[in-house]
């Protein structure tokens, strides 16, 4: 294809630097997470000193301020896991069923207003839904379910199913509109009502984007800070059985967020805060390559 | 005999004709349940932004008074004006940069390998827990560049928070602008960079500016980063004196009186909840109304 080109004869001085920090600027993401990933091993490596990874990742009991101290993180991975399971078996249905409505059922005036309330829902910052879960959602429940506290991992997992659903809820939907519109026009012709259209063939069709839109929404939950620290009672125990949902527990991000501004630089205790940074770090990087890759599957979106 | 055969000849068809009737009723009933499903889960996700803001005024509006707002001793004054001062300087320091990158992804790169890795260092940089940018602008910004737990070190630490988001909305608004219009300049004789500079970037600075709202909104409610890089609950000088002064926040105070602090009278919390929420929603519903008006009255 004939393409104009800028012309090369008045380029100045000036334009050269400008143009060369446009350049340098456009590599600063790049850049960024590098640098994040340096810092966060530089930071961490250093309690492999006093406790090996293995005996870390294994070990059942935090309690850093102990003499001797113990940084077992299992108790923490646990917490995490649960949270964010009981996060996406609310959440991943929720967003995956309003995703549908919005692509394929919403009159267009429910859309219109449907969008932005999903835009504001990620727009409340997490310490206001700390707030809420913390002082009127959890003590609500607990007088409803007879639970001695209101604050359980359970709460957790439910602010935290609103707060993954609006990412889950775009992705998805980015993904079912761009399934051609052929698909569904053939699956009608057919015979097949609109559900048995959208059920069997459109939801189908845009399979690997809805599954990048779960672990998008997977990586907000495991990564979201204020709300769990707030909501979910901070008790680092290894959660036992489904009652575990119904007694507190800590999370990675929580556990950082509350020890941290109190631990003194360069101690084991900080360099331990630093590697579940590294893992929480690690997770994500995992959850957002393998999403980008699942959404390359799609045609029609830009990844 | 024959109408033996013939009833013979017809039951199965009538047969099957009835049971694709009954298939299709069947079919059309699931379809109603399936779509009075779709519209519970729309209304089910949205329920809780009404309820927290109805909740949340209902539970604040009467602490907001000119005192709370404006009181250094009673109210949340000291804290919006370091929340205020901390997303400034945020802004300050990713609006050039992410509207750099974005110029640099839109009118200078060519597809390839190296475009491929920038775009994923973005959607990473955007995945990165909150806490870890915390965990990051401690490392590097508050020990090692010796800014101490600061406004600077926190405005930094938001500001990579916030970049990927600035680059993705500015990026978009520069890619709207025609070709036809690039082409035009570049016909006339002007380089690329006077290109960008008189041409694309006027047309795109709307979208940029409401990319750098939703921004703000973002980085005004974050309380993870500043945890340990910018806030404190308490000050004996409430305001900053400097850009390397501790400041106080919003969200942190927030998050300090509902967990920490006994005997924050209630009206106080809501209060301060209140307008962190109305801050926030605010900003991003001025972004959504602008995006909305700017696609009704594009030109092209």
């Amino acid at each position: 294809m004939l393409s104009i080109r800028p012309s090369r004869r008045k380029r100045r001085p000036l334009e050269r630097v400008v143009e060369a920090l446009i350049r340098v600027a456009g590599f600063l993401a790049v850049v960024f997470v590098l640098a994040i990933l340096v810092f966060l091993l530089r930071d961490a490596l250093p309690i492999l000193k006093t406790i090996g990874l293995g005996a870390m990742l294994s070990g059942a009991r935090w309690s850093p301020t102990a003499d001797p101290p113990k940084f077992g993180l299992l108790p923490l991975i646990l917490g995490s896991l649960y949270v964010t399971a009981g996060a996406m078996v609310v959440g991943a249905p929720l967003g995956l069923a309003c995703a549908v409505f919005i692509s394929e059922v919403a009159p267009p005036r429910a859309r219109e207003v449907l969008k932005p309330l999903v835009e504001l829902l990620a727009a409340v910052p997490s310490v206001v839904y700390g707030f809420l879960g913390l002082l009127l959602l959890g003590p609500w429940l607990a007088k409803v379910f007879g639970l001695p506290l209101g604050q359980f991992g359970a709460l957790g997992s439910l602010v935290l199913a609103f707060m993954a659903v609006p990412t889950i809820v775009s992705v998805s939907e980015d993904a079912l509109s761009a399934v051609p519109r052929a698909y569904r026009e053939n699956s009608l012709a057919l015979g097949a009502t609109r559900w048995q259209t959208i059920s069997r063939v459109v939801v189908p069709a845009a399979r690997s984007g809805i599954i990048a839109a779960m672990l998008l929404g997977l990586g907000r939950a495991i990564g979201e800070t204020m709300t769990v620290l707030m909501v979910t009672g901070n008790a680092p125990v290894i959660p036992q059985g489904l009652v575990g949902f119904l007694k507190p527990l800590r999370t990675m991000t929580a556990t950082i967020a509350a020890e941290m501004g109190e631990t003194a630089y360069y101690t084991p205790h900080y360099h331990a805060l630093f590697m579940i940074g590294l893992i929480l770090f690690l997770i994500a990087l995992a959850v957002n390559v393998i999403s980008d890759f699942a959404m390359r599957r799609i045609p029609g979106v830009r990844a | 005999m024959t109408a033996l055969g013939e009833s013979q000849l017809l039951t199965p068809s009538a047969d099957r004709g009835r049971s694709r009737a009954r298939g299709l009723h069947r079919a059309k009933l699931v379809e109603k349940l399936a779509f009075a499903g779709l519209w519970l889960a729309a209304a089910v996700t949205v329920l809780p932004v009404l309820l927290i803001l109805a909740i949340m005024t209902a539970k604040g509006a009467r602490a907001l008074t000119w005192t709370f707002l404006s009181s250094v001793q009673e109210g949340i004054f000291p804290a919006v004006v370091g929340t205020v001062l901390l997303v400034g300087l945020t802004t300050v320091i990713a609006a050039p940069l992410g509207v750099m990158a974005a110029i640099y992804l839109s009118e200078y790169a060519r597809p390839g390998p190296a475009v491929r890795l920038i775009r994923l260092a973005i959607v990473n940089l955007a995945g990165v827990p909150s806490v870890v940018y915390g965990l990051f602008g401690l490392a590097l910004f508050v020990t090692l560049l010796h800014f101490g737990r600061s406004l600077l070190a926190g405005a930094c630490t938001l500001a990579l928070l916030v970049l990927p988001l600035v680059i993705s909305a500015s990026e978009e608004a520069l890619r709207q602008v025609p070709r036809g219009l690039r082409e035009g300049s570049l016909a006339l004789g002007a380089t690329r960079l006077q290109t960008v500079r008189k041409i694309v970037l006027p047309n795109a600075l709307p979208g940029i500016l409401t990319g750098l709202i939703l921004a703000i909104g973002r980085a005004a409610g974050e309380t993870a980063p500043i945890l340990f890089t910018a806030a404190f609950y308490a000050l004996s000088s409430p305001f900053p004196k400097s850009l390397l002064s501790p400041v106080l926040a919003l969200p942190y105070q927030i998050y300090v009186m509902a967990t920490e602090v006994p005997n924050v009278p209630p009206e106080h919390k809501w209060g301060a909840a209140l307008v962190l929420v109305l801050v926030v929603l605010g900003l991003n519903l001025v972004a959504i109304v602008l995006r909305t008006r700017m696609r009704a009255k594009r030109r092209w």
